[in-house]
């Protein structure tokens, strides 16, 4: 019982932390999901190509070992630069993959996401090698740094994860709540057709959101490489199902869902990992996906209030 | 009449894939008028709106909106150009306020003055909502979604109201009064274009109507008329 009190700080700030990038990525999923009614299956390959940006910026930035500029920028700069590349990059995938086949089958647009995901992880295969890669996260925040809570220590790298989570968040609700593309968004997500009748131009609410819903899973990619360092062409596969059951945990289509389920598996997982056994930890997921949706078929968040005729 | 129709369709064809629903349609709606379409169950009503709406896109045939052929463009500068729409079923947005369906209404204005003025204006004529700003649209009764859709639509003063079936699924004392709070809205200046089963009703209040059968328009007259035309009751709607 003691050991398990001492643990327990440590274990939250880890389950923080891997819950923001949970988040953050369950984030696009689910907002695709409101507006499309569709998996975006390619969202965790997205993740992987901002980790990679991220990756190529800072290498551009640290050539000899030493930064060329002062680290909060390059950091920074790896941020903007993941999340707009990204962000395009959602964009394209939608444009090519799925909107000729908006019409078509609800299949369809499924299997062309698998498509787009081989293809991006195929692309860094062939450009990059299939070999890790590692961030220098130590040229860029000393390995020391961080803040002591008596015998608990909260690092700087997972403190920096969580607070760009939580501005993201703030920001991302913030648009969608007072904004004008917010509301348009919700009410494309509420009643697609409805909302074309009130004058909002439909196909490019769709273009917003898979801007903003990719420019999340860079950011998050970039923050996987800040804190736990080593990224692949492989590491959005296990990522994004992560993150989409984390979307459908809290309730697809529902953005603070998103945000509370990717806490929530993240906290699980890092319990199982540190209280029971490492060996389970993506089993964890599912376990908790499997009773959410039992006790919660919608979801935690995910009800809809009975739209009354 | 010798000026210009607010609105006019001729003979636009509209096609869901192959089914050819809208036939050689020709109407027209002038300023200050209410114009009924009337005609029984899957008759094409809806389709005209949404094809005078730009929802769907006819096969043939010119829509002039305010003089400008609009056939080609988008929902979204038919909107901006002065229709606004009381859907059928009234498709309000259940999980945002009443507030925010308003401003939904207004979504293509940037004046900011001019739509508090609106904003006033259509809580004065809905004072129920008033009451229920911050309330979620799903919530409402029936009835004062029907108004929340009608605010919805009048916050964007249109030159042109565009209703499909505002009576359907009211209870009977609910049709009455909106029918009332229709004509008047109608009698302050705008322009109404309204789909109608409740052929009675919408003529009581109406200038003119046309009749669509299977996608044809097969009558067409000065509503007064029409309420009287005994063929009309036993051909058209069977009642
Ligand atoms: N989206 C659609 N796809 C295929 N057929 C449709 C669609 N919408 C309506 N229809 C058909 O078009 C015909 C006219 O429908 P509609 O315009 O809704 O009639 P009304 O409003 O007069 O009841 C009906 O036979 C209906 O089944
Ligand atoms: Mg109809």
């Amino acid at each position: 019982m003691d050991a398990f009190l001492a643990q327990l700080p440590q274990q939250i700030i880890n389950g923080l932390t891997l819950g923001a990038v949970y988040a953050l990525i369950a984030l696009g999923y689910s907002m695709v999901y409101g507006v499309l009614q569709m998996l975006n299956f390619a969202h965790g390959d997205v993740y992987m190509i901002g980790a990679f940006i991220g990756y190529g910026v800072m290498v551009a930035l640290i050539p000899e070992g030493a930064p060329l500029i002062t680290p909060v920028f390059i950091i920074i700069l790896m941020l903007l630069v993941a999340m707009l590349g990204c962000g395009l990059l959602g964009v394209a995938i939608e444009q090519f993959a799925y909107r000729p086949l908006r019409n078509s089958p609800r299949l369809a647009p499924l299997i062309s996401a698998l498509g787009v995901s081989f293809f991006l992880q195929n692309a860094v295969q062939l450009t990059l090698t299939a070999e890790f890669r590692n961030y220098q996260t130590e040229l860029l925040i000393p390995p020391g740094a961080g803040f002591d809570f008596g015998d608990t220590r909260l690092p700087m790298t997972r403190a920096l994860v969580i607070v760009i989570t939580i501005i993201l968040m703030i920001v991302l609700q913030y648009l969608v709540r007072r904004t004008k593309l917010g509301k348009a968004m919700r009410a494309v997500a509420i009643d697609r057709e409805a909302a074309a009748m009130m004058g909002v131009d439909v196909d490019r609410v769709i273009i917003a959101t898979f801007f903003i819903g990719s420019a999340l899973a860079g950011a998050a990619g970039v923050l996987t490489g800040i804190v736990f360092t080593r990224v692949w062409h492989f590491m959005g596969f296990t990522a994004g199902l992560k993150g989409f059951t984390a979307a459908v945990v809290g309730g697809i289509g529902n953005i603070p869902g998103a945000m509370l389920g990717g806490f929530l598996l993240g906290m699980t997982e890092s319990f199982a990992v540190g209280f029971i056994s490492p060996t389970y930890r993506d089993v964890i997921a599912f376990v908790v996906l499997v009773i959410v949706l039992l006790v919660r078929p919608r979801g935690l968040l995910g009800a809809r209030i009975p739209q009354k005729v | 009449m010798s000026e210009t129709p607010i609105l006019r369709l001729s003979n636009i064809n509209t096609h869901y894939g192959q089914i050819h629903i809208l036939q050689d349609v020709s109407l027209e709606v002038y300023s200050g008028e209410l114009v009924c379409l009337l005609g029984g169950n899957a008759s094409g009503k809806s389709t005209t709106l949404k094809t005078i709406l730009g929802i769907v896109k006819p096969t043939s045939g010119t829509i002039e909106f305010r003089g400008e052929p609009v056939q080609q463009r988008p929902t979204s500068y038919r909107i901006e150009r002065g229709m606004a729409v009381v859907p059928e079923n009234r498709r309000i947005f259940g999980s945002m306020t009443v507030e925010e369906n308003l401003e939904m209404g207004a979504y293509l204005r940037n004046d900011r003055d001019g739509i508090k003025e609106d904003f006033e204006r259509v809580l004065k004529l809905f004072p129920r909502l008033k009451e229920r700003l911050h309330q979620l649209g799903g919530t409402l009764s029936g009835g004062e979604q029907q108004m929340l859709a009608m605010g919805r639509a009048l916050i964007s003063r249109p030159h042109l109201l565009l209703m499909d079936e505002p009576s359907m699924g009211l209870a009977p004392i609910l049709v009455e009064q909106n029918f009332e709070i229709i004509q008047q809205i109608n009698q302050q200046g705008t322009t109404i274009f309204m789909v109608e089963q409740n052929a009675n009703m919408a003529l009581s209040i109406g200038t003119r109507g046309y009749v669509l059968q299977t996608g044809r328009v097969v009558l067409t007259d000065q509503a007064k008329n029409l309420l009287h035309d005994e063929q009309l009751r036993k051909a058209y709607l069977g009642r």
